[in-house]
């Protein structure tokens, strides 16, 4: 017959910590609020250019985004909203998998899709920022898409 | 079991000089910020507007990264977002955003305002007010934009 350790009952869950004892589950707690305070300026100044100035939605195309990019200011300001917020959402969707997904299986799953869209998207958001480029070559058609700064635009 | 054993301490009896305390059940438990009125469902709207606003937020990082494909498939998927309906949605989304920072905004100060934990329901009716605030201000406006000429 196999004995079977049955753990003290109510003995307090000690916090899963890794390797050099750094406390990652508080850090994650640290940087939704740090994240939260410098996001409330980040989108609310992202929803007023894009959507209360000027002509609102109305006015975004290809030509309003190069506008926007040509100015170092927004390069960084769209950097860090990619990052802070993509990272505040997904350790968000953590805390709620962990809440709901009871299935050790599941869980897993879960936690495992959102590192892997999360790390793609941070890729690809970034590049498509620190690689764009406004006067791409287009075809005579669309030459009236690009902004005017190019020089052939509308 | 009623019967008194060896080796059994029983409860002391309530008798004139040591009556039982009178109790009122509370309808709530008391000391917690989280369950019940406007703790939970303050709780409640911050994690459907947080799960809302980062599925919105996959789609958006993918629509944008049209840009790098060409001007003319960008602006075709960003002229959806000019449509009445999609119009609606932009303000679902300002709602959902707006809820979820000024209530954000108040959990911290729970957490790290002294009296923060004191005037959690007052900061509650605070945020929703400038919830409203910030609807009225912006609903108006958008709705010009989308709908008007
Ligand atoms: C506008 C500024 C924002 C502020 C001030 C803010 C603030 C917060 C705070 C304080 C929490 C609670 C974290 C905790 O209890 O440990 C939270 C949770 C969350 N936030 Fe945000 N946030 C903001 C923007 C966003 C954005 C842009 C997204 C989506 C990409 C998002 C998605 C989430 C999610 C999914 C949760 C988890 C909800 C839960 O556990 O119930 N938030 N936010």
């Amino acid at each position: 017959m196999t004995t079977v350790d049955v753990e003290t009952p109510r003995s307090p869950r000690r916090a899963e910590r890794s390797g050099r004892g750094i406390n990652l589950e508080k850090w994650g707690w640290i940087y939704m609020r740090a994240s939260g305070v410098v996001l409330v300026v980040l989108i609310f100044g992202h929803l007023f250019v894009n959507l209360v100035a000027g002509e609102g939605v109305k006015a975004i195309d290809f030509a309003f985004v190069a506008g926007k990019w040509a100015d170092p200011f927004w390069v960084v300001w769209d950097t860090l909203l990619l990052w802070l917020a993509l990272i505040h959402g997904a350790n968000g969707m953590r805390t709620i998998v962990n809440d709901y997904a009871s299935n050790e299986l599941l869980r897993r799953i879960f936690k495992g899709a959102l590192v892997v869209s999360t790390v793609v998207l941070l890729i690809l958001g970034t590049l498509v920022i620190y690689t764009f480029d406004p006067c791409p070559d287009v075809s005579a058609d669309q030459l009236e898409l690009l902004p005017s700064f190019c020089g052939v635009g509308a | 079991m009623s019967e008194k054993s060896a080796g059994t301490v029983s409860a002391p009896q309530p008798d004139k000089k040591y009556p039982l305390p009178k109790l009122s059940a509370p309808k709530m438990p008391r000391g917690t910020l989280y369950r019940g009125n406007t703790g939970m469902w303050s709780w409640v709207l911050h994690r459907i507007t947080g799960v809302a606003i980062f599925f919105f937020l996959l789609v958006h990082i993918l629509d944008t990264a049209l840009v790098r494909v060409s001007p003319e498939a960008y602006n075709a998927v960003i002229n959806q977002y000019k449509t009445p309906i999609m119009g609606l949605g932009e303000l679902g989304l300002v709602v959902a955003i707006g809820f979820h920072a000024l209530n954000g905004l108040r959990i911290i100060l729970i957490d790290f305002w002294s009296v923060g934990p004191r005037y959690h329901k007052l900061m509650f009716v605070v945020v929703i007010l400038l919830w409203i605030v910030l609807l009225v201000g912006f609903t108006p406006r958008h709705l010009m934009h989308v709908f008007g000429g």
